[in-house]
């Protein structure tokens, strides 16, 4: 059994995910792999993913990774990053695709007609750079993290959850929107932390820690920000 | 506060080295690729870019073995290209680690690639480098052409419409190089930078020029860059990156510091 398994469906750079990985914790056995009895059986699971969501869920039933990734989000740590936290949620309009409707809410595009900031500058999609992540909720994955760090993002698309207590981050581009989300013992980010140098190696570091329990309590608003 | 803008080292790597000329010719040595990218990485570089330009394509296995050793020891975003003529090209290059693949003269010569490559692993993770040359005369409205080739061809293209068919086809990222100013350390060509910029709706890496720190605040207060690229003022020395950050953050230039 592995410690940690890492999902392959065959969407993007899996190499990455599991390097840093590997690199926060040279002691564990980190396996990336397309098989459900590998990923059910593993202690942890991370669900990564770049690319397009109609592509994304095409790809995991035609594995027949849909069952096994349901189960590992129910029963253990699971970290779920950028189209893999996407894909959680119930619809994305991204080729107007339905998601795996783990968690409630939907992923929307940027809209054209939002992206500009306070100075009247043309806001970029894909939202590509460093963005600060402000906690919303005190969690175990936010540990040694300070509220506002930076993490790299790269996406055009974003979750609008349908449950705000779910929000356990959220970044400025130009509005606030969900940079992650939490529930249980599933947490999920927009960024990349294997791409974020110490602050995301931090996380995943959290992550190998974690017990998969979510802390009870809501940080005060103010607390937090 | 939000998006921070990017200051991306640039390495032109050949034979296992980085190397840097001016105006596309002279090559000098700056050293072990991983060294530098380990070096850079330190002072708080947001991404990193290598250019393989070796000439020979049975060397261009070279570059995917730098690529996996930097990946394993180095988690900001890289940036590879050189040489991309296929959508097996940019598989290899995504497989040994690379998070984005630059597309340069394959784009010109064949545009689907563009489209094929997106479609198949994401826009994100496909960038076009644009070489561009002014070609107006003094008096005359400004005007550049897309050059490939290493700048050797002129393809009769208009830059800033190139960008935007790019940017239609399915291209997530502009690398734009002012081929008149690369090298020469007088400053990114803002006029090209800005034309490019304000026309597309993707960020654009502005390139080709950078001798101080002042030419990366100009790149994105006047020419609306959205990342800055230089590579011999921190290559030999005469910055680090950490202090073009905070000279930019001086000037109200919201970066990772």
């Amino acid at each position: 059994m592995a410690d940690i398994a890492v999902i392959d469906y065959g969407m993007g750079n899996l190499r990455s995910v599991a390097k840093a990985l590997e690199h926060v914790a040279p002691q564990l056995d980190i396996v990336v792999s397309s098989d459900p009895d590998v990923i059910v059986r593993a202690g942890r699971v991370v669900f990564p993913g770049v690319g397009a969501m109609p592509d994304c869920m095409r790809e995991l039933e035609s594995r027949g990774l849909r069952q096994a990734v349901a189960e590992a989000a129910q029963s253990k740590p699971f970290l779920g990053i950028c189209l893999g936290m996407q894909a959680l949620f119930e619809y994305s309009e991204e080729g107007n695709s339905a998601g795996l409707g783990i968690l409630p809410g939907r992923v929307l595009r940027f809209p054209a007609e939002a992206m500009v900031d306070d100075q009247g500058q043309k806001l970029k999609v894909p939202h590509i750079g460093w963005n600060e992540v402000h906690q919303a909720a005190k969690h175990p994955m936010w540990s040694g993290i300070p509220t506002g760090a930076r993490f790299y993002f790269v996406h055009s698309y974003y979750v609008e959850s349908g449950d705000p207590d779910l929000v356990a981050g959220f970044t400025l581009y130009p509005f606030a929107f969900t940079a992650a989300v939490a529930r249980d013992n599933i947490f999920a980010v927009q960024f990349h932390p294997e791409k974020s140098q110490a602050t995301g190696l931090t996380l995943l570091a959290n992550f190998v820690m974690w017990d998969g329990r979510a802390q009870s309590g809501d940080c005060g608003a103010e607390a937090c920000r | 506060m939000g998006l921070a803008k990017r200051i991306i080292p640039c390495l032109d790597v050949t034979a296992g080295r980085v190397v840097k000329g001016v105006n596309f010719v002279g090559l000098r040595d700056a050293g072990d690729p991983i060294e530098i990218a380990r070096r850079y990485d330190e002072q708080g570089a947001d991404e990193l870019t290598f250019l393989d330009i070796t000439a020979s394509s049975d060397e261009r296995d070279i570059i995917l073995h730098i690529i996996e050793e930097v990946a394993n020891q180095v988690f900001i975003p890289l940036t590879v290209g050189g040489g991309v003529r296929s959508v097996e090209d940019v598989r290899r290059l995504l497989n040994a680690g690379a998070d984005k693949v630059s597309i340069n003269t394959a784009a010109v010569t064949n545009p689907q690639l563009v489209t094929d490559a997106a479609a198949r692993f994401g826009s994100q993770c496909i960038v076009v480098a644009i070489d561009a040359k002014q070609v107006s005369a003094e008096g005359e409205p400004l005007s550049w052409h897309v050059f490939t080739h290493g700048g050797r061809k002129d393809t009769g293209l208009d830059a800033v419409a190139w960008a935007r068919k790019m940017e239609s086809m399915g291209a997530g990222e502009i690398l734009l190089t002012s081929m008149d100013r690369d090298g020469t350390k007088i400053g990114f060509n803002l006029d090209l930078t800005r034309a490019v910029s304000d026309a597309v709706n993707i960020p654009v890496i502005a390139s080709g020029g950078v001798g101080n720190l002042d030419h990366l605040v100009d790149g994105v207060k006047k020419g609306h860059a959205d990342a800055v690229l230089a590579a011999s003022i921190f290559h030999y020395g005469e910055y680090t990156v950490r202090q073009a950050k905070e000279h930019m953050a001086k000037n109200q230039i919201e970066v990772r510091l």
